[in-house]
């Protein structure tokens, strides 16, 4: 894909205009499409978004984590399947950065900066939750120097348009993480259309049968370690969803505040009725926590500290669950109109929806966030 | 700076896991409370407290299972730093 570039990706405000303008008014289309156009997806590399955080020298601008979340939350905020195709190239920019060796980095991170190729996380598999991460279904075997692909992934966000995947299989002793380009022989990309839910965020099933890999595509360490990769990968994820959440309540809000204003009940103006004004302030104080529990996160992840980990769940978990709530809010406002497509608020819930469930289910963030709980209790 | 890594990386963990015991040359991952988020957690801890980035040829399961070797690679890798 190619895009004009430019020195320093878009600002806040740039950002803002782009999602309110380009985004935000099409976005019903482009969930009744079931995908973002390639021109929306050209813009979102002129506007330097792809992976702002890379150091200058692979195209970023050093980004820091706070920005980036405010960046994917104004993105929510317009469609939640484009932000979902950010969450996913980000997991897989951060990990070559973090991960590659020298040739890897040189050979994709200009590419992945510019949004000349695009990336897709492959974890997940058809026989096997997302929450039970072992990949044991796709394996990658010893073959001369290098490996033999095989196995299958689902549910893979931007699969139909990625140029590379970022793949978890078993490689015997334990998991590993390959880089495999779309385009070699032996992977077939199958659609996964009329998903519920970030619907443009053109899903697809990955399918591998003797891809055949060069060492070079073997992404950072084996074995045990590999289960860090994919821990760092997904924690990025779930910051990115969860700002993306935050997203979802602004546009709630933004919705209801509009309808409200334009539309009366038994000669009341529906803004000026208590029960409106109860769920507009549920929505309005749910933002403002998980944007603070997200700004909280992004300052940990950029101050190197541990405990970014923790309170990125904690993040996501009030994120997504304040999410589904604004969003059902939002469409018990609207009435009959809320299930309208002339309307954003039933797209807003069918996305919320999904926040609960990918990068950790609102059920495995209870046990972790709950665990904590009696671990601080115990000091 | 071995006994002071030590020291430190223990804290670490006690600080998350008070109700655990073990030395610092026991396997803390036989001992069964190590997921892969507090894996996660202690290379993200000993990259910030000792200001380094461990490359990924010593990221592997025999350099974290315990206390002293966690405190050994520390100390190989500021080495490696300062040299």
């Amino acid at each position: 894909m190619k895009a004009e570039t430019r020195s320093a990706p878009a600002g806040l405000a740039e950002v803002r205009r782009f999602v309110d303008l380009e985004i935000a008014p099409h976005a019903n289309t482009f969930e009744r499409a079931e995908r973002i156009p390639r021109e929306v997806l050209s813009r979102v590399a002129e506007l330097g978004l792809w992976a702002p955080f890379l150091p200058s020298e692979f195209g970023g601008e050093a980004m820091d984590m706070v920005t980036l979340g405010r960046v994917h939350e104004e993105v929510g905020r317009g469609c939640s399947s484009l932000r979902s195709l950010l969450t996913v190239h980000t997991m897989i920019s951060a990990s070559v950065h973090r991960w590659g060796d020298q040739a890897q980095q040189e050979k994709w991170l200009q590419a992945l900066a510019r949004g000349e190729k695009l990336g897709a996380f492959c974890l997940t598999e058809p026989d096997r939750s997302g929450s039970d991460a072992t990949a044991e279904g796709t394996t990658a075997v010893r073959d001369q120097d290098g490996w033999i692909l095989n196995g299958t992934k689902k549910w893979i966000t931007g699969g139909q348009v990625a140029d590379l995947f970022m793949v978890f299989a078993s490689t015997g002793g334990g998991m590993s993480t390959f880089l495999v380009e779309a385009d070699q022989p032996g992977v077939r990309v199958v659609p996964l259309p009329h998903v519920s839910g970030t619907t443009a965020s053109m899903l697809a099933q990955i399918e591998f049968t003797g891809v055949r890999l060069e060492p070079s595509a073997l992404l950072g360490p084996q074995g045990w370690a590999a289960g860090t990769v994919m821990t760092n990968a997904l924690g990025l994820g779930r910051y990115s969803v969860a700002c993306g959440a935050v997203g979802i309540i602004q546009a709630a809000i933004e919705a209801c505040a509009a309808y409200t204003t334009a539309r009366s009940a038994g000669g009341v103006p529906l803004r000026d009725l208590p029960h409106v004004r109860q769920m507009m302030s549920g929505m309005v104080t749910a933002r403002d926590a998980g944007r603070l529990l997200c700004e909280r996160a992004g300052a940990l992840n950029d101050a190197g500290d541990p405990a970014t980990i923790m309170a990125t769940w904690v993040a996501k978990y009030h994120a997504s669950k304040s999410a589904v709530q604004a969003a059902g809010d939002a469409v018990q406002i609207h009435g009959a109109n809320g299930f309208s497509p002339d309307y954003p608020v039933a797209r807003l819930y069918r996305d919320s929806k999904v926040t609960e469930v990918i990068e950790g289910s609102t059920q495995v963030q209870e046990l972790t966030i709950a665990a904590e709980a009696y671990r601080e209790v115990a000091q | 700076m071995s006994n002071d890594a030590r020291t430190q990386i223990r804290t670490f963990i006690t600080t998350k896991f008070p109700d655990v015991t073990f030395s610092d040359e026991e396997d803390i991952f036989a001992l069964g409370f190590v997921n892969s988020l507090f894996a996660m957690e202690l290379v993200m801890f000993i990259e910030k407290a000792f200001g380094t980035r461990i490359p990924n040829e010593e990221l592997h399961l025999g350099n974290f299972r315990s206390v002293a070797l966690m405190a050994d690679l520390v100390a190989r890798q500021t080495s490696a730093a300062v040299g």
